[in-house]
């Protein structure tokens, strides 16, 4: 079994659980696309660098249990707004077996 | 007005590309982009990043693959207008368009492509709720003429090049140079780091870090910010000032082009790809990033491949009279509007007595 279960909020509160595949070389960012959970041109607009941050989230749970926040994703989330201390970039959290049950929100588009 | 065959919205390597395709078939071209140099996201976004999906290029940096496209198009000469939005477009009674950019600057072409990737490139505004009350009034996301703020108290926000720079800039103009930023860390050049630093241990910039501004306050005009600080004991404070300019750096927006009665999905422009990537309105076309049909790939080289297919069908709509085929550069070699000819090599035969 190479699929993960992901519990992911929407910016309208509705919390989705879908398969998140661990095999496939995806980030979160790109499983809230594939998905389709926020529209088109308002996240990963920069294609998953760690350059803009339109695919902020707050992780729920499992925090210990992520990569821990490269340079890039540091100075990004400083220019982000709406930051919280449980905020990521989640073109930056690979998919892999860990994180079955992980459990994130997306954070409000800005303007 | 500046005239031109093909009227190129966005010149992103898509809209670069378009350039040779269309100069091929010895149609001339003009570019409008907001940001003040080519190259789109390419140069804006992640100039320094490697790209290996340029079909022939294992490896390839974005800012390389722009200075090789503009080597390309040189010989077709294309005009630009960087550094302005186009903002309304009109169709003539010919059919033709003219499209009027945000410096009013206007262009008049019978064949209007909008290659505008994700969109214009704007300041990306805090979320503070009463900010949209106080543009022009005090509040600026962009320094146009600095001694606007000569003798005057400034607030900037941000921490990254834009901030350090105007901040230093500014510290000789204003009265009082405040900069608040969310962390104690600056992500900008060293030196401005340190200039920054020095100028703050003088009193010549007001360091307030580990805070956000908040809110906004002032009847009619700006008079105050409301500063938070991390620290929770520390609370909130309001400063007094004269005018606020977050700068947070850039973040693409379709803008305009959203209101030009084209048909929009996915904050893209839908459009034919069945044939020639033209949108619901005859006569303008938009390739790249920009649109959207079933089983659309937002990659470059799927913009390059738009490009060539939407020239082929813009030049039957300016020649509609003409037969034409297309053309191997190989064979035909490339003639510029310069007067600079590229051809392969001739074969001699000459007989050895």
């Amino acid at each position: 079994m190479s699929d993960v279960k992901i519990t992911i909020i929407d910016r309208e509160g509705e919390a989705h659980t879908v398969d998140a595949p661990t095999d496939m070389n995806m980030n979160l960012m790109e499983v809230i696309r594939s998905y389709e959970l926020a529209p088109e041109g308002t996240i990963g607009i920069c294609g998953g660098m760690a350059m803009c941050a339109s695919c902020q989230c707050y992780i729920l749970n499992f925090e210990h249990m992520l990569p821990e926040k490269s340079y890039e994703e540091e100075d990004m989330l400083d220019q982000a707004f709406f930051v919280e201390d449980n905020s990521r970039l989640s073109c930056q959290i690979p998919i892999n077996s860990g994180l079955d049950g992980l459990q994130v929100k997306i954070a409000p588009v800005s303007e | 007005m500046i005239k031109t065959d093909i009227l190129i919205i966005g010149a992103g390597p898509t809209g670069l590309f378009a350039v040779f395709e269309a100069g091929l078939l010895k149609l001339k071209c003009h570019l409008i982009d907001a940001l003040p140099q080519p190259g789109g996201q390419c140069s804006e976004i992640y100039p320094k990043k490697p790209i290996y999906d340029i079909p022939g290029f294992p490896e390839v940096l974005a800012g390389d693959l722009v200075d090789n496209l503009m080597e390309q198009i040189k010989p077709f000469e294309p005009g630009f207008t960087l550094g302005e939005r186009a903002e309304t477009i009109d169709k003539q009674d010919d059919g033709s368009f003219i499209v009027t950019t945000s410096k009013g600057t206007k262009h008049h072409a019978p064949v209007v492509v909008i290659a505008g990737g994700l969109g214009s490139f704007e300041p990306r505004k805090p979320p503070i709720p009463s900010i949209k009350d106080y543009e022009d009034k005090g509040v600026a996301y962009i320094i146009r003429d600095p001694e606007v703020y000569r003798d005057k108290k400034v607030v900037i926000a941000g921490g990254g090049d834009s901030a350090l720079d105007w901040s230093i800039f500014l510290a000789n103009v204003a009265s009082e140079v405040s900069l608040v930023h969310r962390r104690k860390d600056f992500r900008g050049a060293l030196d401005s780091v340190e200039k920054v630093e020095e100028l703050s241990k003088i009193g010549k910039i007001n360091l307030i870090t580990d805070a956000e501004v908040v809110d906004l306050k002032g009847d009619g005009e700006l008079e105050s910010v409301v500063i938070r600080h991390k620290e929770k004991v520390r609370g909130e404070e309001i400063k007094d000032t004269d005018h606020f300019i977050p700068l947070f750096g850039l973040s693409p927006k379709l803008g305009p082009i959203a209101n030009w009665g084209l048909e929009i999905e996915k904050n893209a422009i839908k459009v034919n790809n069945a044939y020639d990537y033209q949108t619901n309105i005859p006569g303008i076309y938009a390739i790249g990033d920009v649109n959207t049909y079933k089983g659309k790939l937002k990659l470059i080289l799927c913009g390059f491949h738009e490009a060539a297919i939407m020239c082929q069908s813009a030049y039957q709509r300016i020649n509609p009279d003409k037969k034409y085929v297309m053309k191997y550069t190989t064979v035909s070699g490339v003639s510029g509007f310069d007067g600079s000819r590229k051809e392969a090599k001739r074969e001699v035969v000459k007989s050895i007595n």
